[in-house]
């Protein structure tokens, strides 16, 4: 097997008093795409979270060998703020040199990119979160949920993007539920 | 670890403050409003309004402080930016201190540059040393805008979290408020005063940001 | 040492007999401290006559308000460092209880102070207003953990505010002396000044000791609830879970 780029070893969980899910193991080397299945409250966001370090988890062990990139339910806009205005602060802060504009024409936002986010529709809101994808190069991605209030335009788009990554030997951990839609080199049941 | 996040953090919440339309104008509202009560509720006595001006001013700055710091970690828990911050490569702590300073600097900051007015509708004598104690409340704000941030940030994921941070950061105010308070009087105590409120709110700077570091990935767990 | 204290059940067997040790021993130094204090020792009329045998009451109060924050913080930060569960039960314990006893601290010192001082509530006595501070403390930190919506975030969120509060309580005790040394205090009473009578001092050490066992014996009492709901819980879980 070759080197992991981002391993969890034993991860358990608990919430409240409830057991979410005990003995997980979630390891991807690079062109690995990982898709985590389970019902609903069965654990997949607690454990995308445990994974990108945001929650501690009860038993077991994460490494990430590499920088990752996060993208959740909460897309991280702020009410006032356009999607040209969030790309910005982000490439700012990552301190990444990108073409803004050009990735909010290839993620189909060039029309609605100064318009406030409040104004703007879960989807449109939804692509301004995964454009942060293309704001730099990271070889670790952690989607949850990423097609959630996506078209098909968007869903394809989505799609496309992974393959790239793929291909660039990034790996990606991914929520699902239901189709995914691409080929995943292996699946994580919760 | 780079500046970079840390800077960025700084700047978003400059221009949040902004974007609620009225910005800073609303904490200065809200303090000039509470000072303006002080007399229709105690009188016009000349002399007593002298005496209690500055302490009254003291007053109506922390509650300022509490009032607008309530929203500036809740709305990033709640949005899901709190989550990105975290994943930088700049500590909590410095992202932390970074927008409590900025809005400190948008919200309290102003309130101080304002107090030399308020000073003179509490019949101060127009002097030099109202400049002064607008340093002094400047100084102040600061330690309470950090210990406020930390209540807020411990009360970031609890619904009306507003009175809980009163709860929190009050007793946290009390030696700034009254280094602040000695400092504005003509009193032995009151020429060293001036260092010790420098000192509490040195103090707040150097603890605050780490437990609303510890706070923040506590909101996020 | 802490890690042997940190099993719950070890702390259920210790506390199974050691409670009521501390409750037996409690009681009787407080009774024989009170029987002394408010009935046998004389009167002191420099300290306002009959009223200073509220001393008695006050100074041990006084002293547990103090001691009870420290302990809270210290069992935060045991946590907070080692997760040790017992630790965050026991800072859960001792928060309500140290509210109680600084209650009664305030309002043994108001009885006091409205004959001495001549008002119920003396702004200048530099204790009072730590201990009324103090009292917030507790106050924020039960209201913080209560808000929290699990228990794990309950012992997080306390454990941070507890361990701020401390560090800030030598800064808030220190400003509000100056606060108070600017203003001419009434005489005020003191407890262990050159005053202090031999006869006063063993009914005073016994009632302090008295208290504090009590208080040892609450809180434990408050952590074998405590730990028994955590295990009801976590079975009911199971229970849930089908397991």
């Amino acid at each position: 097997m070759p080197d992991a780029l981002i391993s969890g070893t034993g991860l358990g969980m608990i919430r409240g008093e409830r057991v979410l899910f005990r003995d997980v193991e979630c390891v991807a080397a690079g062109a690995d795409i990982i898709v985590l299945r389970g019902s609903n409250g069965t654990g997949k966001t607690t454990l995308l979270r445990i994974l990108a370090g945001l929650t501690r988890p009860e038993t077991g062990t994460v490494t990430r060998a590499a920088s990752h990139h996060w993208i959740a339910h909460r897309e991280g806009l702020k009410p006032h703020e356009t999607p040209h205005q969030h790309l910005s602060l982000w490439a700012k802060a990552w301190g990444a040199d990108a073409d803004v504009s050009a990735i909010l024409k290839r993620m189909g936002l060039s029309r609605p990119a100064d318009v406030p986010a409040r104004h703007l529709s879960a989807g449109q809101r939804r692509r301004t979160a995964l454009a942060r994808l293309l704001l730099t190069p990271r070889p670790i991605w952690l989607l949850d949920e990423p097609f959630t209030a996506l078209d098909a335009e968007g869903r394809d788009l989505v799609l496309s993007l992974i393959e790239e990554h793929r291909r660039k030997d990034g790996c990606v951990i991914a929520a699902i539920h239901g189709d995914a839609g691409f080929a995943s080199t292996r699946e994580v049941v919760l | 670890m780079s500046p970079k996040p840390t800077l960025a953090a700084f700047r978003q919440a400059l221009t949040e403050a902004w974007a609620g339309g009225a910005g800073a104008l609303l904490p200065l509202g809200f303090f000039a409003g509470t000072a303006v009560l002080v007399p229709l509720g105690i009188g016009t006595d000349p002399a007593t309004l002298r005496a209690i001006g500055p302490g009254i001013l003291w007053v109506a700055l922390a509650l300022s402080s509490l009032v607008t710091l309530e929203r500036i970690f809740q709305a990033d828990t709640e949005d899901g930016a709190l989550d990105l911050w975290l994943q930088t490569e700049a500590p909590a702590s410095s992202i932390a201190a970074a927008k409590t300073l900025a809005h400190f600097l948008t919200a309290g900051l102003p309130l101080a540059l304002m107090s030399p007015l308020l000073a003179l509708m509490f019949q101060a004598e127009a002097s030099a040393s109202l400049l002064v104690h607008a340093a002094y409340y400047a100084i102040g704000g600061l330690a309470f805008y950090f210990w406020g941030g930390v209540g807020a940030a411990l009360s970031a994921t609890v619904r009306r979290g507003g009175l809980l941070i009163s709860l929190i950061a009050l007793p946290l105010y009390v030696p700034t408020a009254i280094f602040g308070a000695l400092a504005m009087t003509n009193t032995p105590a009151g020429e060293t005063a001036p260092l010790l409120l420098a000192a509490s709110a040195l103090f707040a700077l150097a603890v605050a940001p780490f437990a609303m570091a510890a706070a923040l990935r506590l909101a996020a767990d | 040492m802490f890690s042997w204290f940190a099993n719950p059940h070890r702390f259920l067997n210790l506390s199974s007999w050691l409670a009521p040790a501390c409750y037996a021993g409690g009681l009787v130094l407080i009774a024989w401290g009170l029987w002394q204090g408010l009935w046998m020792v004389p009167k002191d009329d420099y300290q306002g006559g009959d009223i200073m045998r509220v001393m008695f009451m006050h100074v041990p109060s006084a002293w547990l308000a103090m001691a009870s924050y420290m302990g809270l913080a210290v069992m935060s930060f045991i946590w907070f460092i080692w997760r040790h569960e017992v630790a965050d039960v026991a800072a859960k314990a001792i928060a309500p209880l140290g509210a109680v006893w600084t209650a009664i601290c305030l309002a043994t010192g108001a009885i006091w102070g409205k004959p001495t001082w001549g008002t119920w509530w003396q702004w200048d006595d530099p204790r009072m207003m730590s201990v009324l501070f103090l009292f917030f403390l507790f106050l924020g930190y039960m209201a913080l953990r209560a808000a929290m919506d699990s228990r794990q975030k309950a012992a997080r969120a306390g454990a941070i505010l507890a361990m701020v509060g401390a560090l800030n309580v030598p800064l808030i005790h220190f400003s509000v002396e100056m606060f108070t040394s600017l203003h001419q205090t009434a005489s005020v009473v003191t407890a262990d000044g050159p005053k202090m009578a031999a006869v006063y001092l063993w009914p005073l050490l016994s009632s302090a000791l008295g208290q504090s066992l009590l208080f040892a014996g609450l809180v434990q009492t408050q952590m074998r609830t405590e730990i028994r709901d955590r295990r009801t819980a976590k079975l009911r879980a199971q229970l849930m879970a089908g397991g």
